[in-house]
């Protein structure tokens, strides 16, 4: 299972990597496997503001709906709408192409928040 | 918490192993889509042990079944099996069940696990006879093997029964490498294929028999995700969702079983007034046109807002690729391609009224 350096986490399986003056959200690959094959993503509208752990989107596996929290306050200033058409790349490639929402304007107090790759591992026993 | 006799199987194959109605069950193995698609497409295999498994016999069996059952038992004979119901006094749903005639004084009952205690009081507190009941769901494993593929894998196994010709809803008792086993042509997936009813020592053997032939068909094992998404796209009801004690056999849709041609049965007296005086509610599929998925308890309105119903079962499934599932809707609002909205955390989603069953095998 992959847990990458360049990532921060939160407990409740979302990662953040940050990206010039954007903060990209996605969810873990702990948490996509314990979620099974999404089927679908209820994504947030763009310029959508989100409060730290409120509810950023919700995803869906055949059996249930999950919501996923922002790891930090900020705007929705990017969806991947890629996942309306193919939700199963968060399954496959949770880091990378299967990315959320990108945030602007998160304080850089928030992110300090937020767990180590090597913490997060360690959280989820692997 | 119970285990079936292939607890072990499951975890050696990577089993995620859930609680289910009482039972520690796999919910998937590979994934529920790889799942889906391998039963649809080649063949799967499914651990069915946590369903119940009562012995009524004796002289008297058919006449107890007859009273206690919805469906016509005395259209059986030995070999044949048919889906009925258990009822309550209102019509309401107690369980759904396949009764097996093995022959005129011995008939098998295969009940749902969540129900199977239930049932089995049910049962020997309403028997108006001096039949036989036993609750024998501890001594059977049971295994379905569901698939276009699926009767190619089994027919070289079985002896003493040829399975290619064994018709849709007949069984026969015959045997796996040694063991004997009951296996019947039905399923819960809409795909053709076999269940096959095994003593409890001998159902590993059996399931790692399975596996091991299946591999060149491209089986896969399957959990209770993808029996859920079958299912449902099939439309065949699942009690806790499409039937309860609540609504009654015909609300639910299974009114073809209900044989009022038949002589006294429980529910009948109800289901005759309801007939009459015409059905408030039913049982209806739908599709979504807007993005999202309505699921159980999620609530129904008509254009105009008004709640007329509530989603029974919902997902997105694999094969059909859309947001579907049933809901009960009050009568007038029932007819197909009918507009309705779909209230999902407090957002609307249109959708509309289809036929029913969702995917349909071509023969």
């Amino acid at each position: 299972m992959e847990f990458p350096d360049d990532c921060k986490y939160t407990k409740d399986h979302e990662w953040v990597r940050i990206e010039g003056d954007k903060v990209i959200v996605g969810i873990t690959e702990f948490a996509q496997s314990e979620l099974g094959d999404l089927v679908f993503v209820d994504l947030p509208a763009v310029g959508k503001t989100v409060a730290t752990h409120g509810t950023l989107c919700v995803v869906e596996s055949t059996k249930a709906a999950s919501d996923v929290y922002c790891p930090v306050a900020g705007t929705v200033s990017e969806r991947n709408d890629a996942l309306a058409d193919d939700p199963g790349l968060i399954n496959r490639t949770p880091y990378s192409d299967g990315w959320i929402v990108k945030l602007s304007g998160v304080a850089e107090a928030e992110l300090a928040g937020l767990m180590s790759a090597e913490d997060y591992k360690k959280l989820v026993g692997k | 918490m119970k285990k079936t006799p292939l607890y072990d199987e499951h975890l050696r194959l990577g089993g995620k192993i859930v609680e289910f109605a009482g039972w520690q069950m796999p919910v998937q193995y590979s994934g529920v889509v790889a799942e889906h698609v391998a039963v649809r497409e080649r063949v799967g295999l499914f651990d069915v042990s946590h369903m119940g498994e009562i012995w009524v016999t004796g002289p008297h069996a058919e006449e107890a079944l007859e009273y206690m059952t919805c469906n016509k038992v005395s259209s059986l004979y030995d070999g044949k099996a048919h889906y009925s119901a258990i009822l309550n006094e209102r019509g309401g749903v107690v369980d759904d069940i396949i009764v097996y005639r093995c022959s005129k004084e011995r008939f098998l009952i295969c009940v749902n696990a969540s129900n199977a205690d239930k049932d089995f009081e049910w049962l020997t507190k309403h028997n108006a006879t001096d039949a036989k009941i036993v609750n024998a769901s501890v001594e059977y494993g049971q295994v379905a093997v569901q698939g276009p593929k699926a009767i190619e894998l089994i027919t070289p196994l079985v002896t003493g029964a040829d399975l290619a010709t064994l018709k849709y809803f007949h069984f026969v008792e015959c045997e796996i490498l040694g063991s004997p086993v009951l296996v019947a042509r039905t399923g819960y997936t809409g795909e053709d294929g076999v269940e096959i009813f095994v003593k409890a020592d001998k159902t590993a053997d059996l399931w790692r028999i399975l596996i091991e032939h299946g591999a060149s068909l491209g089986l896969l094992p399957c959990g209770l995700g993808a029996r859920d998404s079958l299912r449902l796209e099939a439309a065949l009801p699942l009690h806790g969702h499409e039937l309860s004690e609540d609504m009654t056999a015909l609300e639910s849709g299974l009114g073809w079983i209900v044989k009022f041609d038949k002589g006294d049965f429980i529910g009948k007296e109800a289901l005759l007034r309801q007939k009459n005086a015409g059905l408030r509610k039913k049982l209806i599929g739908f599709h979504l046109d807007d993005a999202g998925i309505a699921r159980q308890g999620d609530l129904v309105s008509a254009v105009d807002g008004k709640e007329v119903g509530v989603v029974v079962s919902g997902t997105k499934t694999p094969t059909v690729n859309k947001a579907l599932g049933m809901a009960f809707v009050e009568t007038p609002h029932t007819a197909l391609d009918t507009k309705l909205t779909f209230v999902v955390r407090g957002r609307n989603i249109a959708g509309h009224v289809v036929q029913l069953p969702f995917y349909k095998r071509s023969k």
